[in-house]
């Protein structure tokens, strides 16, 4: 299955190169033309029988990940967070760290030896550490250098009835959305931007928006679902298996209501299940992408993932199946005279 | 000068959140179409009006959009949680008024709270007067805003009324574009999205590239009873922004407006907003950068239901405005 190879490929913001190479192979045959931009964001497009209008379609590759911040004198590695990650879930999980893939396992203080008010408290960084092994600082550093990425050890598994776990579902089955819609042919003019660096704070995008300069953009993400037993109903923001998620607003972008009314519109002429993302924290790559140049429209479609940011996401296959076909009729019936 | 105390009411009173801002530029497009060359929307909904001329060429903005919230969950009771558009004080909305684009009207409550530090966003909701689900979504559905209600009242040389951020800002603005005479070639813009983070003007900056460019919006004052320490005041002329957390205007545009506005004989005070920012933000940086200064409108009670003008501030913005762009 591909999501499995994608999701498994490690790649942390500024460390996309593995995953970069394994999507241009996957793609080279279905586009006409591609290439790595100056910040490493990967962009292919594919001409349609019209110049414009140009649709810009766009997924991040890079994951959050943790990176090497200094090697104790005990062999041990301290590290800090890259991109949005949770520090309450990081203890006693194994992990690969640097390109070689040394084995490590998070470690701390074990709970016999910590005083009360620490077992209250959660670990942050700094009581935290990786073990990989290393009798000694200068036996470490034989497999470790500062600013190696570390990245969560753990695979892809089919669960229950069409479910499916993973690390990195945020953003590589969005990824793996665009790579299915290269395969069709359309109309317009389609180019897919691949990019880099989302989770520290949208960086790639914007770079990706300028060069190719759409009159259209749908960013296709994975996103937060809390749909769990304890939740408050009105903070669920998404539900596994109602279908792909239409954002309205989070804190990078305001939607443009015409714009969702009418792919909401398309969607349902189709008979294909919908949800609106019902939080407005987050972000997304439309936050940069929207605000490029003299302004693009963008919409966001995301595939709900519980556990977003941790080792093992959860996310519900026929949400991925439904967000393809919902983007490949966004982009045969979305009307020309909407887009420019 | 006589303000036209009708078109400032029909500007606070008429619906328009970020992102909903099409009633809005509606009165302000019938109100200035004969005096514009052109008339053009962009990407981001800003709303753009071009007045031919062979001098410089100049970008006024002010934001058409005002603050509000937006319903992110309707219950099976009818009752509707919410979120908030742009810097909305959660703990001054409770018993608050919202009204939606198609008129409903809703109160907001709140969860009864054990522990009044309880109290936050997501133990507030809305109620609109509907017995369930069913007949809520006849009236509303996720995904739609309201802004918060708050009468207009003129009293004596003071105004006061919800939206005076910034629809006094786009008064201001309507009154320079109808009546200043210039050979420059001037491009008002009425923004989009300013209050979610002044997002409407940079794309209209990208577009109309111009030589210079003027930002005009409210600021705070620090004239109430044991107010934050500011020294700008209502009543004592245009505010000429020296700096907020968004820009750091140029010296040579400051003097240039203090210059004008002495020349002309026009109240102006100096301001130096603490926190907050305005369009000409991301105006300033669009492309190589854009010279731009910011004339502001004194402001009581900014972002509240009860937001506090007076006339004769706003007409020393009118005229410091028009005056700058007939240089």
């Amino acid at each position: 299955m591909l999501l499995k190879e994608l999701t498994e490929i490690m790649g942390a913001s500024g460390e996309e190169k593995l995953i970069r190479e394994k999507i241009k192979n996957i793609i080279k045959p279905y586009v006409d033309d591609m290439y790595v931009d100056n910040m490493g964001n990967l962009i292919a497009c594919k001409k349609g029988k019209k110049d414009k209008p140009k649709i810009m379609l766009a997924a991040h590759m890079d994951e959050v990940g943790l990176m090497v911040k200094s090697i104790n004198e005990d062999g041990t590695i301290s590290f800090f967070p890259v991109g949005g990650v949770d520090n309450r879930i990081l203890v006693a999980k194994p992990v690969k760290v640097g390109e070689k893939g040394i084995n490590g396992v998070i470690g701390a203080k074990p709970i016999h030896l910590q005083k009360r008010d620490e077992q209250e408290r959660p670990l942050d960084y700094d009581s935290l550490y990786i073990d990989i092994g290393a009798k000694n600082k200068e036996e470490a550093e034989k497999h470790v250098s500062l600013g190696d990425y570390i990245y969560f050890d753990s695979n892809f598994e089919l669960m229950g009835n069409g479910y499916i776990k993973a690390k990195a579902l945020d953003d590589r089955i969005g990824c793996n959305v665009l790579i299915e819609i290269l395969k069709n042919e359309y109309e317009y003019t389609i180019c897919a931007a691949f990019t880099v660096q989302e989770e520290v704070g949208l960086r790639g995008a914007g770079v990706a928006a300028y060069n190719i300069e759409p009159d259209f953009a749908i960013v296709v993400e994975g996103t937060v679902a809390a749909d769990v037993t304890d939740s408050v109903p009105h903070l669920i923001s998404t539900e596994l298996g109602k279908g792909p998620a239409i954002s309205l607003m989070d804190r990078t972008t305001l939607y443009d209501r015409k714009t969702i009314d009418k792919i909401t519109k398309i969607a349902r002429e189709n008979n294909v299940p919908y949800q609106f993302r019902r939080i407005s924290s987050g972000g997304n790559d439309a936050g940069k992408i929207h605000l490029t140049k003299g302004g693009i429209k963008t919409v966001a479609v995301s595939i709900p993932c519980r556990y977003i940011h941790s080792f093992n996401s959860v996310a519900y296959l026929e949400d991925f199946n439904n967000a393809v076909v919902l983007v490949d009729l966004i982009i045969k019936n979305i009307k020309r005279e909407d887009l420019i | 000068m006589r303000l036209n105390i009708e078109l400032i009411k029909k500007l606070t009173q008429t619906f328009g959140p970020s992102g909903s801002e099409e009633g809005v530029l509606e009165i302000i497009k019938q109100e200035i179409k004969d005096y514009c060359d052109e008339i053009t929307y962009d990407a981001l909904g800003n709303m753009i009006c071009k007045k031919k001329g062979n001098g410089r060429k100049i970008m006024v903005a002010a934001h058409a959009d005002e603050i509000g919230i937006m319903i992110t969950h309707i219950d099976d009771e009818g009752f509707l949680r919410f979120t908030t558009i742009g810097g909305v004080y959660v703990d001054q909305i409770l018993g608050r008024r919202v009204s939606f684009k198609n008129g409903t009207v809703g109160v907001i409550g709140v969860e009864h709270l054990e522990d009044k530090k309880d109290f936050r966003l997501e133990k507030l909701y809305i109620d609109i007067g509907v017995k369930n689900k069913e007949e809520a979504l006849k009236l509303v559905n996720i995904g739609d805003s309201a802004s918060f209600a708050g009468e207009f009242v003129e009293e004596g040389d003071r105004l006061i009324s919800k939206a005076f951020d910034d629809r006094i800002g786009c008064y201001v603005a309507i009154e320079a574009l109808k009546s200043c005479k210039t050979d420059n070639e001037v491009y008002f813009v009425f923004t989009a999205q300013e209050e979610v983070g002044t997002r409407g003007a940079a794309a209209s900056a990208y577009n109309i590239h111009p030589d210079f460019a003027i930002a005009v919006d409210v600021t705070s004052t620090g004239d109430t009873p044991k107010a934050r320490k500011m020294a700008v005041s209502l009543g004592k002329g245009a505010a000429i922004k020296v700096m907020d957390r968004s820009i750091i205007v140029n010296p040579d545009i400051r003097e240039n407006m203090i210059k004008t506005a002495k020349e002309n004989n026009i109240p102006y005070q100096l301001e130096v907003l603490e926190f907050g920012g305005t369009d000409a933000g991301p105006i300033h940086m669009t492309k190589g950068g854009i010279p731009s200064g910011v004339i502001s409108i004194p402001t009581r009670y900014v972002h509240s239901v009860s937001e506090m003008v007076d006339k004769n501030d706003v007409e020393a913005c009118i005229k410091l405005l028009v005056k700058l762009l007939e240089k």
